[in-house]
C-alpha cells in the first residue's frame, strides 16, 4: 500500500505521520506542497502542525498551495483521504469535508489524551475496528468544530460523524467536550466517506513505552482494509 | 487603489474572544457595553484602477480566501 504525506511550511507531524504509516507497512512517500502532482497513492495524508502559522485562518493558505489541486482532484475520484487536526482544519478550507474548526470555547491550547467513541464503521477507515472507544491524543487551540445547521442535518442524515468525544465507557456528553464542538463531534467524513478529518493524533498512539496503542489499531486495521 | 474590507462573525456563531474583551471591558469600569464581536480588517491596495472592477475583484477574493462563508460575513469599503 502506498501512502503520500504532505509537507506544508510549518507542518510538524509529517515526520510522526511517516513513522506511523511505515511502521504498519505502508510505502510512504512525503510530498511538498509546492509540487503539482501527487504520486500514485491508496492514501493522502494532511498532517497536523501549524501551516502558514495559522495565519488568516488555520488551515486558509495551505488549502490554497499547489498541491491541494491535485489531492482535491484525488478526493474527488474517490480516494482516500485523511487530515489530521491541522491538516482536518485544511480539508475544511477546501471544503471536502463541510464546516470549519473555531477557537477552542474556553480559549485555551489543549494537550491531553480523550476518548473517542466510533460512531460509524461502514467505511475503510474504521471498519473492523473492534474497539468502540479509542484512547486517542489531542493537541490543539482551534478544534471547535462548527457547522450551519442545514449542514448538521446533512451530516447526520449522511451519517458523516466519525467520531465523538466521550469518556472511556463511551458515553457522549458534555463534560467530555474538550472544546465546545457542536455535538462532541472530533471527526467527520464527507458524504462517500473517502474523506476523513479528524482533530485527535493516531500517530501518537503507536507505541505503549511513549502513550498507547489505541493508534496502532487504527493504522494495522486501516492498512487490512485499504488492500 | 486602496479597498479596505471587514470580515465579522455572523450573528449565531460563538465568539470566545469578543466575549472575553467584553468582560475584560466591564472589569475596566466600561459596564455599559452590550457586547463585543471581534472582527479583521485588510487594506487592499491593488493596481486596478477602475473602481467597480477593483470592487469586483477584491469580492472575489473575500469570497475565496480572506473570508469563510460558513461563519464569516465580509463587507467592501467604497474607495474614496
Amino acid at each position: 500500500m502506498k501512502s503520500s504525506v504532505i509537507t506544508f511550511p510549518g507542518s510538524n507531524c509529517d515526520r510522526d505521520m511517516d513513522v506511523a504509516l511505515k511502521k504498519f507497512g505502508f510505502k510512504n512517500k512525503m510530498v511538498w506542497h509546492a509540487d503539482a502532482e501527487l504520486p500514485k497513492s491508496d492514501l493522502v495524508v494532511l498532517p497536523g502542525g501549524f501551516s502558514y502559522g495559522d495565519y488568516l485562518r488555520c488551515g486558509s493558505m495551505a488549502s490554497k498551495s499547489k498541491i491541494m489541486q491535485s489531492v482535491i482532484n484525488f478526493a474527488n475520484s474517490g480516494g482516500m483521504v485523511m487530515g489530521i487536526c491541522n491538516g482536518f482544519q485544511i480539508l475544511v478550507e477546501t471544503g471536502l469535508v463541510p464546516g470549519v474548526l473555531l477557537r477552542n470555547k474556553y480559549l485555551e491550547f489543549i494537550c491531553k489524551n480523550v476518548f473517542v467513541k466510533i460512531n460509524d464503521k461502514k467505511n475503510k477507515y474504521f471498519k473492523n475496528v473492534n474497539n468502540e472507544v479509542l484512547e486517542l491524543h489531542i493537541a490543539h487551540n482551534e478544534g471547535n468544530y462548527f457547522c450551519t445547521q442545514d449542514q448538521l442535518k446533512q451530516i447526520e442524515d449522511n451519517n458523516q460523524i466519525a467520531i465523538n468525544y466521550c469518556d472511556e465507557n463511551g458515553k457522549i456528553e458534555d463534560q467530555f467536550n474538550p472544546n465546545g464542538s457542536i455535538k462532541n463531534i472530533a471527526g467527520i467524513f464527507n458524504k462517500e466517506k473517502n474523506v476523513l478529518g479528524m482533530m485527535p493524533h493516531p500517530e501518537r498512539m503507536i507505541d505503549t513505552s511513549l502513550s498507547g496503542e489505541d493508534g496502532s489499531l487504527f493504522f494495522k486495521n486501516l492498512i487490512n482494509n485499504l488492500k | 487603489m486602496k479597498i479596505s474590507v471587514i470580515i465579522t462573525l455572523k450573528k449565531d456563531v460563538l465568539d470566545p474572544q469578543g466575549k472575553v474583551i467584553h468582560q475584560t471591558l466591564d472589569g475596566m469600569g466600561f459596564d455599559d457595553v452590550n457586547e463585543v464581536r471581534q472582527g479583521k480588517y485588510f487594506e487592499i491596495d491593488t493596481k486596478e484602477t477602475d473602481n467597480d472592477k477593483a470592487k469586483a475583484k477584491v469580492e472575489e477574493m473575500c469570497k475565496k480566501l480572506l473570508a469563510n462563508l460558513v461563519i464569516e460575513n465580509y463587507k467592501i469599503i467604497d474607495p474614496k
